[in-house]
């Protein structure tokens, strides 16, 4: 009986302690936010939305190989050589038309290691953090401010520079192709002179991956 | 309809799907409760509902540094220990020599961590035990914290602020201040705590004498943190086995003492937590005064990593107890193999052996106290 | 004066006795739903409802309610249907009946009979019935696991229950709840301090300690919520329940908890009866001065349930048959003493 006593005492004034605690907090203030009307300053340097200084990009594409979960999608296409992108305003030339630049918020995890590597610090995360959206798809950010027409128009442009070059630089490969046949053919010739026999113009090896 | 009682009369054993939907198996938890009235006669853990494949994609990673975003997403309650760990993994099979104040900010990130984190597992313990609001308490407190983190890291959960030889970025300015002001406020919210819910009669006889897990088979079951130490075992692998600079610091080991019931109990988990949550304070204080306040954080974090081939298993004490990271190199920027080895796991694994006989709320009670976070149980 | 007031009142037509507990339930249930979510919110720091209705909120439970009322009717594929259904009303007439004996002022009891307590007593028993009803129904082992639990609780806290208000009685010496009230008129003791009984005698505060921990464990409030302890059985006998039936539930509840919380206040606190004599007395007053004390109690075992962790079940019998019934017992015989003496 004693014990059952000293324990409900034991019992009581413990609950009495912690009624006391609370009832302190009753009258004290409250910590949270009424928050639509209220909204709590995120610090300057909180991560809570990629944003894109699309004038500044180079179109290097580091920031898409450095994202772990490949939100950064970029194409480029070379600038041809009668135009002049200017340069950024951290002074590196851009060479780059930027047809697309889409992050995919839903995929982003907000890791901040796309931030790191840009030459140009001109993607970074903004302190933003009310942009839900109802449906996914327009969660991608096209930061690419090219019109459609100028995009056709430019990657026309380049293809036909592209082609351009690629005529050219098959022609010089022909070109040298063909010096270098010229060259061999002395050679050849040169080694017939030298000791007759036949020469195996070593083609490719007969394929082997028939067997087992 | 449920027939406990069969044709015959004689007794029969109900099966019970605990969770993965439950309110107290702390995330996707599955158990299989087999129980005889209310007393569980066997228990099945079903693990596996929160998979991401973390170890998988730490392979297919092409940098090492694009792994530590990961290891956030294991333990998210504690994700600072967690980078740390892979860091100092990193950092020493590279043997890169890291800044003092690179590695005196990471100790307080990662004491202010080990807090929150706490703050979380006791809060939440209490909550299984019906006791509402000193979880919320707790949150404010831990709501602090993750204010400081922000500011710190930019991000209020998943920090990725560790980096390979450094930091990500810089603290801010009032830094120091700030967690200064914090360890000061902090201090007397543990007595309150104590007030409230460690010495209430009620939770003491929720807790005592419930769930026991003796030294030895603690041991057996490698455990480890918190959990062995309620067992009594004095192990911490800070003082034991010590990495970043915690062989400088002062600091004690609480361990469980069977104050209110047996050694070994959830009261003992718990009030280890609590105990360690002033040694923390007192680790960021020694850390604060020490602390070199001009240096480049940035400057040893090399441009690539260029792992040789080897493999290495640190281990570090994370707020759940033995964190290891085992990596394996290829002379290639990308790891081989990294293998985490999460206490939470080890912890799981020990449930039927400690909660086999007791009621479905003492079960609660179990699973609150070892503390599990599914997200590091799963990976 | 009085009587022929009460005789007047006692003879208005059969409505109005339906409508008057009724309406007082429901604006209570409402307005004490708003009020826990307050307390609550004070207690943990934070401010509760705040948006619907503009002054804090106080739309909150009206905008819930509407809801619920909308909300689909669902009953589980395997259930006892016509149990299922039934349940939940059969619940909230339990509590609702039990008002007929509570005199809410000095002018005003639904039925004025002489065995109000031992009628009370009677009819909030079939709460247990309906609880094993709707857990069984249910067809779900978390249900059948509360369910389980709230009977054996309430058998067992029915009986320190109905032994505290047996020591009233003692003193008392009737069983109408008008003439315990009645009783405690006027302030003798001590030259200032109301004759309520909880002043007329020491033991019988050691007896309102025990019915206060019985009432609460009766109508399943912390630390005795173990029925539905939402971290152990989700939700205990509610699982399955969801709109308009699951509001009944938590009508019902809310209304057994201002039930029991108008008895303590009847027995131990003066009902109707103003705590400064003849100052603020009368039929209206007296109304306002018994709601309050039943909502200061109500107020009391919210501030419990906010602050305290809940016991386990061998350890809520343990409580009961170990140490209260013991307790009660031996009280009632001190009290009975006491009574005899002076």
């Amino acid at each position: 009986m004693l014990t059952i006593i000293k324990q409900g005492w034991s019992t009581f004034k413990s609950i009495f302690t912690g009624m006391g605690v609370t009832i302190r907090h009753f009258f004290g203030p409250s910590v949270t936010l009424q928050y639509p009307d209220e909204r709590y300053e995120l610090p300057e340097n909180s991560r809570a939305k990629l944003y894109v200084n699309i004038d500044d990009c180079i179109g290097c594409n580091l920031c898409a190989r450095a994202c772990p979960v490949n939100c950064i999608d970029i194409e480029t296409v070379p600038a041809t050589a009668d135009v002049d992108l200017g340069k950024t305003s951290t002074g590196n030339p851009k060479r780059f038309w930027l047809t697309r630049f889409d992050i995919d918020m839903a995929k982003c995890m907000y890791c901040d290691l796309c931030v790191h590597p840009c030459p140009t610090d001109c993607i970074y995360m903004v302190p933003e953090y009310e942009y839900s959206e109802f449906d996914r798809t327009n969660l991608i950010y096209h930061f690419s401010n090219l019109e459609p027409e100028k995009i056709a128009e430019v990657k026309e442009k380049a293809e036909i520079e592209a082609a351009e070059k690629k005529k050219k630089r098959e022609e010089m490969q022909k070109a040298k192709a063909e010096a270098a046949r010229k060259k061999k053919e002395m050679e050849a010739k040169k080694e017939e002179n030298e000791k007759s026999g036949d020469d195996d113009n070593a083609p490719s090896k007969p394929e082997s991956d028939g067997g087992e | 309809m449920i027939e406990l009682i069969s044709d015959t009369g004689e007794r029969r054993e109900m099966t019970i799907n605990m969770g993965p939907q439950h309110p107290s198996t702390h995330g996707v938890l599955r158990l299989e409760l087999v129980l005889d009235g209310e007393i569980i006669k066997k228990v099945k853990p079903h693990i596996g509902y929160l998979h991401r494949c973390f170890e998988k994609y730490a392979e297919e990673m092409d940098d090492y540094a694009k792994v530590i975003p990961y290891t956030d997403r294991m333990d998210y309650v504690s994700a600072m220990n967690q980078e740390h760990g892979y860091v100092v993994a990193v950092e020493r099979m590279l043997e890169l020599e890291v800044p003092e104040r690179v590695e005196h900010i990471r100790v307080i990130v990662a004491e202010m961590q080990r807090i929150a984190s706490h703050l979380l597992g006791i809060g939440a313990f209490g909550l299984d035990l019906g006791a509402f609001t000193p979880f919320l308490y707790l949150f404010t407190e831990r709501e602090k914290i993750l204010d400081i983190f922000e500011k710190v890291s930019g991000a209020r959960l998943l920090y990725n602020y560790m980096a390979v030889g450094g930091l990500m970025r810089d603290v801010h300015p009032e830094f120091k201040e700030d967690v200064a002001d914090f360890v000061k406020t902090f201090r007397p919210k543990i007595k309150e705590l104590d007030n409230l819910l460690s010495y209430n009669k009620i939770f003491i006889n929720r807790t005592a004498n419930i769930g026991v897990l003796p030294v030895e088979v603690a041991l057996n079951y490698a455990a480890s943190g918190p959990v062995l130490r309620g067992s009594g075992l004095k192990w911490d692998l800070r003082k034991d086995d010590p990495y970043s600079i915690y062989d400088r610091f002062e600091f004690d080991i609480p361990v469980g003492s069977g104050e209110v019931g047996t050694l070994g109990d959830c009261w003992d988990r718990y009030i280890v937590r609590v105990r360690e949550m002033e040694q923390s304070l007192r680790i960021i204080e020694q850390a604060l005064e020490s602390m070199p306040d001009e240096g480049d954080v940035m400057e040893a974090i090399p441009k690539r990593i260029r792992m040789k081939e080897g493999e290495i298993y640190v281990r570090t004490e994370s707020p759940r107890g033995e964190l290891g990271y085992f990596i394996a190199g290829d002379n290639s920027a990308s790891p081989f193999r990294v293998k985490a080895r999460a206490p939470s796991f080890v912890h799981l694994s020990m449930l039927p052996a400690i909660s086999r006989g007791s009621l479905i709320a003492d079960m609660v009670a179990i699973i609150g106290s070892i503390d599990i976070v599914l997200g590091e149980v799963d990976r | 004066m009085n009587s022929l007031f009460l005789t007047n009142i006692l003879n208005l037509p059969l409505l109005v006795h339906l409508a008057l507990p009724l309406t007082i339930i429901l604006v209570y249930a409402l307005v004490a739903i708003w009020g826990e979510r307050k307390v609550a919110g004070f207690i943990q720091d934070r401010l509760g409802p705040m948006r619907v209705g503009g002054w804090h909120g106080w739309a909150q439970s009206i905008a819930d309610l509407l809801k619920l009322i909308q909300k689909e009717d669902i009953v589980p594929t395997n259930a006892s249907r016509f149990l299922f259904k039934f349940a939940p009303f059969m619940m909230f007439a339990a509590s609702y009946a039990a008002f007929a004996v509570i005199p809410f002022s000095s002018g005003y009891i639904g039925s004025n009979i002489n065995i109000g307590v031992f009628y009370l007593l009677a009819v909030t028993s079939v709460l247990t019935l309906s609880i094993i009803m709707a857990a069984w129904a249910s067809n779900n082992k978390w249900s059948l696991l509360g369910g389980m639990r709230s009977a054996a609780q309430m058998v067992s806290y029915e009986v320190p229950t109905i032994a505290t208000v047996l020591t009233v009685i003692v003193v008392a010496g009737s069983l109408n709840l008008m003439t315990v009230t009645e009783m405690q008129s006027g302030n003798d003791i001590l030259g200032f301090l109301p004759n309520w009984f909880i002043f007329q005698n020491p033991f019988l505060i050691v007896a309102f300690v025990i019915f206060f921990i019985s009432i609460l464990a009766e109508s399943h409030r912390v630390p005795f919520d173990l029925p539905e302890s939402e971290s152990e059985l989700v939700a205990g006998y509610q699982t399955e329940y969801s709109g308009m039936r699951w509001a009944m539930f938590m009508l019902a509840e809310y209304a057994d908890m201002l039930l029991l919380s108008l008895l303590g206040a009847v027995l131990f606190f003066g009902g109707w009866n103003s705590p400064f004599g003849d100052f603020m007395g009368g039929p209206v007053w007296g109304f306002f001065w018994f709601m309050l004390k039943g909502l200061l109690l109500v107020f009391v075992m919210m501030w419990i349930r906010w602050t305290l962790p809940r016991y386990r079940v061998d350890q809520l019998m343990h409580i009961c048959w170990s140490v209260l019934i013991p307790l009660s017992f031996i009280n009632l015989v001190l009290v009975a003493l006491w009574e005899l003496i002076f």
